[in-house]
C-alpha cells in the first residue's frame, strides 16, 4: 500500500483523492492490546513514583549520616573534665594580700604573682611528681579567677575545680591512651574528676592547647564576615536585577553583561579569593586577614546568584500588575518599588539564603586573602584580624592533638547551627512577605 | 470621517508599526467626551493598539513606534513636554483581564490618589475610595470588608473594582479593553450597566468583540480591519444602515 492517500491534502505536492482517507472502524476500548497499555501506563507511573520517593529516601539518609557523625563525634566538644585540685593558698608563698586584690590594682598584682608555679606545684603535692602535667596548661587560669572573685581564699586551703590536660580529657570523654586511662581511674576513685559543659568553648578563641580552644572568635569573624557580604552583595545584586529586568534596553551590550554574570556565578571561589587580593589587599591596601576584605571578596561571589536569582524573580511578576500601576500613573520607579519588588522579593529572598549560605561554608578565597592565620583573639572591628568557621574547622582538621578532633566536630556543628538559624530567618521574611494571590 | 463634535480626543493619521510590520495604517478619529465609542473588529484588526496608542501604553513596548497626530483636548499627547505619567491619570484604563493589585480592595482604589497626591488627608481619601467604590456599582457589595484582598473577589467584582480604581485618580477619559470578555454575562449586564451610568462623566472608549454589546452601550462605533479604520458613524446607522460592503459582512456574522 502506497502512503499516497493517507498524506493527502496534508503534504505539498501529493495528490488530493477526489474521495478523501476512508472511514475509519470506531475504537474498541477494550481490547487485549489497549488492556495492556493501561498496564503498561500504570506500571510507568507507579515506577517513576518509587523512584522519585527513592532519590528523596537516599538524600535525606546522606542528611541523617551526616547529623548522626557529626552529632556522635562533636557532642564531647561542648563537654570539658575537670579536675579538683586543692591548693593551700596559705601557705603558698604567693606575695599578695587580700588588700591587694580589693583595689583597682588587683589585676596587677594577680599578674606579677606567680600563680602559674603555684598551681604546677599544687598539682605535683596532689597527684604526685607528673600531677602538673594532669592539668591543662590553662588551668592557673581557673585559679587566679578563683582568687579574684574571693581574695579571703588567700589564708585558706580551698579545692578548685581546673580543666583537665588534653589527653586525660580524652581518656575521660572516650578511649584514651593506656597512661591517661589509668590516671583517669585514679582520679575516679578520688572523686577528683567531673565533666560539665564546655562554656569557654563558646566564648574563647583559638588556642593552640585544645582544652583552651573555643569557637567564639571564629563565629564573631563569620558573623562580621556575612554581615559585609550581605550589606554589599544584597543592595547592589537586587539594583543590578531591577536595572537589567525593567530599565535596560535590549541590545548586545546587556546580552554580554547578561552572559558575564552567568559565567560569574560559575567562577570557581579560589579565583574570587585571588581577584580580593590582588584588588583589596593589593590596590586599596585595605588589612590582611581582616574581615571587611573576606565579606567584600565573598560579595564578589555571591552577587552574581541574587543577580541571577532576582531576573528570575522579576520576570515572574505578571505583567498585567505592571499595566495595571502604568494605567493609574503610576511611574516607572513607582512601579518598580510599590508593585515589582514587593511580589518579586520571596524569590530575591530564596536566592539571597542560597548564595548566603555558600559564601558561610567558602574557605578556599579566604584563604587567599590570609584569614588562615592564627587568631587568638576574637576581633572587635571590621579590620580586625579574623577567622572565620570554616577556615577554623579547616585549621582544627589539620592539627594533630587529639583533643581537636572532637573540637573539629564541634566547630562543624557550631556552623551548622549558624547556617540553619540564618536560613530559618529568611524562611520567616519570605513568608511574611509572600503575597497570597 | 471625523464627526463635529467637540472632541475630547482626536487622533489623526495615526500608523503604528510593530518592528517591521504596520499594525495601524492611517488611522483618523475624533472622539467626543459625551458618549461612548465601541472599536469594534475581527481579531488582530489593531483595535486595542489603537486603544493603548490613546494613552501611550504602547511606549512600554520597545518595538512599537507610533506615527501620527494624537491631541487631548488640543494638547499633542505624543510631544516631549507630555508628561506620560499626568497623561495616564487623565486617559485611564481598564484591561481585558481583570488586574487588581494584591493588595486589599481600599488599597486598590486608594494607590492612584495617593500617588498623585489627590487627597488631603485620611478623611479625604476614605471619601474618594468610597465615591469611587459607589459609582463603579461595588460599595455595597464590599464596605464591609475593605481590608480584604481585591483578588478575592469574584471575576466581575474584581473588573468593577479595575474601574473604580481607574475612577479614583478622575480621569477625562477611560478606555476599556475587551472588559467584559472574561466575565460571565450577568457580569458582563453589571458592567454595561455602569458603562450606561458612567456615560457623561467620562469619554469612554470600549473595544469589544461582541457587537450586541457595542450596540447596547455606545453611541458611535468604528470598525476596524487589517489595521485600518473600515467605517466610523453612530452605533445605530452602523449596526442598520452601514455604507461598507465588509462592515456589513462582518455585523452580520460572515467573518470575524
Amino acid at each position: 500500500m502506497s502512503d499516497a492517500p493517507i498524506l493527502s491534502g496534508l503534504v505539498p505536492g501529493v495528490a488530493t483523492t477526489a474521495t478523501g482517507p476512508a472511514e475509519r472502524a470506531p475504537t474498541d476500548w477494550r481490547t487485549q492490546s489497549m488492556q495492556r497499555r493501561i498496564r503498561k501506563r500504570y506500571a510507568a507511573e507507579r515506577r517513576f513514583r518509587w523512584l522519585g520517593l527513592g532519590a528523596v529516601v537516599l538524600s535525606a539518609g546522606f542528611l541523617a549520616v551526616l547529623l548522626v557523625t557529626m552529632v556522635y563525634n562533636g557532642a564531647s566538644g561542648f563537654l570539658q573534665t575537670q579536675i579538683a585540685l586543692p591548693v593551700d593558698f596559705a601557705h603558698s608563698g604567693l606575695l599578695l594580700t587580700p588588700a591587694d586584690l580589693r583595689g583597682p590594682g588587683a589585676d596587677l598584682a594577680l599578674s606579677t604573682a606567680n600563680i602559674e608555679g603555684l598551681t604546677d606545684s599544687s598539682a605535683k603535692a596532689a597527684f604526685g611528681t607528673d600531677g602538673d602535667r594532669w592539668v591543662s596548661d590553662g588551668g592557673w587560669l581557673r585559679v587566679r579567677q578563683a582568687l579574684k572573685r574571693d581574695p579571703a581564699l588567700l589564708g585558706a586551703r580551698a579545692t578548685i575545680w581546673v580543666p583537665a590536660a588534653d589527653a586525660i580529657d580524652v581518656a575521660a570523654k572516650r578511649q584514651g591512651d593506656p597512661a591517661s586511662e589509668a590516671i583517669v581511674a585514679k582520679l575516679k576513685a578520688r572523686q577528683a574528676i567531673s565533666t560539665g559543659f564546655n562554656l569557654p568553648f563558646l566564648t574563647a578563641s583559638d588556642s593552640n592547647d585544645p582544652t583552651r580552644a573555643g569557637i567564639w572568635g571564629a563565629f564573631k569573624g563569620s558573623l562580621f564576615t556575612m554581615l559585609v557580604t550581605l550589606l554589599i552583595a544584597f543592595p547592589v545584586g537586587v539594583l543590578s536585577a531591577l536595572y537589567l529586568e525593567e530599565y535596560a534596553p535590549r541590545n548586545r551590550w546587556t546580552d554580554l553583561i547578561e552572559v558575564s554574570i552567568n559565567n560569574l556565578a560559575a567562577v570557581p571561589s579560589i579565583i574570587f579569593g585571588l581577584l580580593g587580593l590582588a584588588v583589596f589587599l593589593g590596590t586599596f591596601g585595605l588589612p590582611r586577614s581582616a574581615s571587611i576584605v573576606g565579606g567584600l571578596t565573598l560579595a564578589l561571589m555571591t552577587m552574581p546568584v541574587i543577580v541571577i536569582s532576582g531576573r528570575n524573580a522579576i520576570k515572574g511578576v505578571p505583567p498585567s500588575i505592571r499595566d495595571a500601576a502604568l494605567g493609574v500613573g503610576a511611574s516607572p520607579i513607582q512601579v518598580v518599588f510599590h508593585h515589582v519588588l514587593p511580589l518579586a522579593l520571596p524569590g530575591i529572598l530564596t536566592g539571597t539564603i542560597i548564595g548566603m549560605a555558600r559564601a558561610l561554608g567558602e574557605t578556599a578565597p579566604l584563604l587567599m586573602i590570609g584569614m588562615r592565620a592564627f587568631i587568638a583573639s576574637p576581633p572587635a572591628r571590621l579590620t580586625d584580624p579574623a577567622t572565620v568557621l570554616p577556615v577554623q574547622i579547616f585549621l582544627w582538621s589539620d592539627q594533630i592533638d587529639r583533643g581537636f578532633v572532637e573540637k573539629t566536630s564541634a566547630a562543624i556543628i557550631v556552623l551548622l547551627v549558624f547556617l540553619l538559624a540564618m536560613n530559618g530567618f529568611a524562611i520567616y521574611l519570605r513568608n511574611k512577605f509572600e503575597t497570597r494571590w | 470621517m471625523s464627526i463635529p463634535n467637540q472632541h475630547k480626543i482626536s487622533a489623526q493619521h495615526v500608523n503604528v508599526w510593530y518592528g517591521a510590520k504596520k499594525a495601524i495604517d492611517d488611522v483618523s478619529l475624533d472622539f467626543g467626551s459625551d458618549h461612548v465609542t465601541s472599536l469594534i473588529g475581527p481579531s488582530g484588526c489593531g483595535k486595542s493598539t489603537f486603544l493603548r496608542t490613546l494613552n501611550r501604553m504602547n511606549d512600554t513596548i520597545p518595538a512599537a513606534k507610533v506615527e501620527g497626530d494624537i491631541t487631548l483636548d488640543g494638547e499633542d499627547i505624543y510631544a516631549p513636554e507630555m508628561d506620560v505619567v499626568q497623561l495616564r491619570a487623565r486617559v485611564g484604563m481598564v484591561f481585558q483581564k481583570p488586574n487588581p493589585f494584591p493588595k486589599s480592595i481600599f488599597e486598590n482604589v486608594a494607590y492612584g490618589p495617593r500617588i498623585h497626591g489627590l487627597a488631603g488627608n485620611k478623611t479625604q481619601l476614605g471619601e474618594i475610595v468610597e465615591r469611587s467604590l459607589r459609582r463603579a456599582g461595588l460599595w455595597d457589595e464590599v464596605k464591609d470588608r475593605l481590608t480584604d484582598s481585591g483578588t478575592a473577589l469574584s471575576g466581575g467584582q474584581q473588573q468593577r473594582l479595575c474601574i473604580a480604581r481607574a475612577i479614583a485618580v478622575d480621569p477625562e477619559v477611560i478606555l476599556m479593553d475587551e472588559p467584559c470578555s472574561a466575565l460571565d454575562p450577568i457580569a458582563t449586564a453589571k458592567i454595561e450597566e455602569l458603562i450606561h451610568e458612567l456615560k457623561g462623566r467620562y469619554a469612554i472608549v470600549i473595544v469589544t468583540h461582541n457587537m450586541q454589546q457595542a450596540a447596547r452601550v455606545s453611541q458611535r462605533t468604528a470598525f476596524f480591519h487589517l489595521g485600518t479604520l473600515i467605517e466610523y458613524g453612530a452605533t445605530s446607522d452602523i449596526f442598520t444602515n452601514p455604507r461598507q460592503e465588509r462592515t456589513k459582512d462582518y455585523i452580520t456574522g460572515r467573518y470575524g
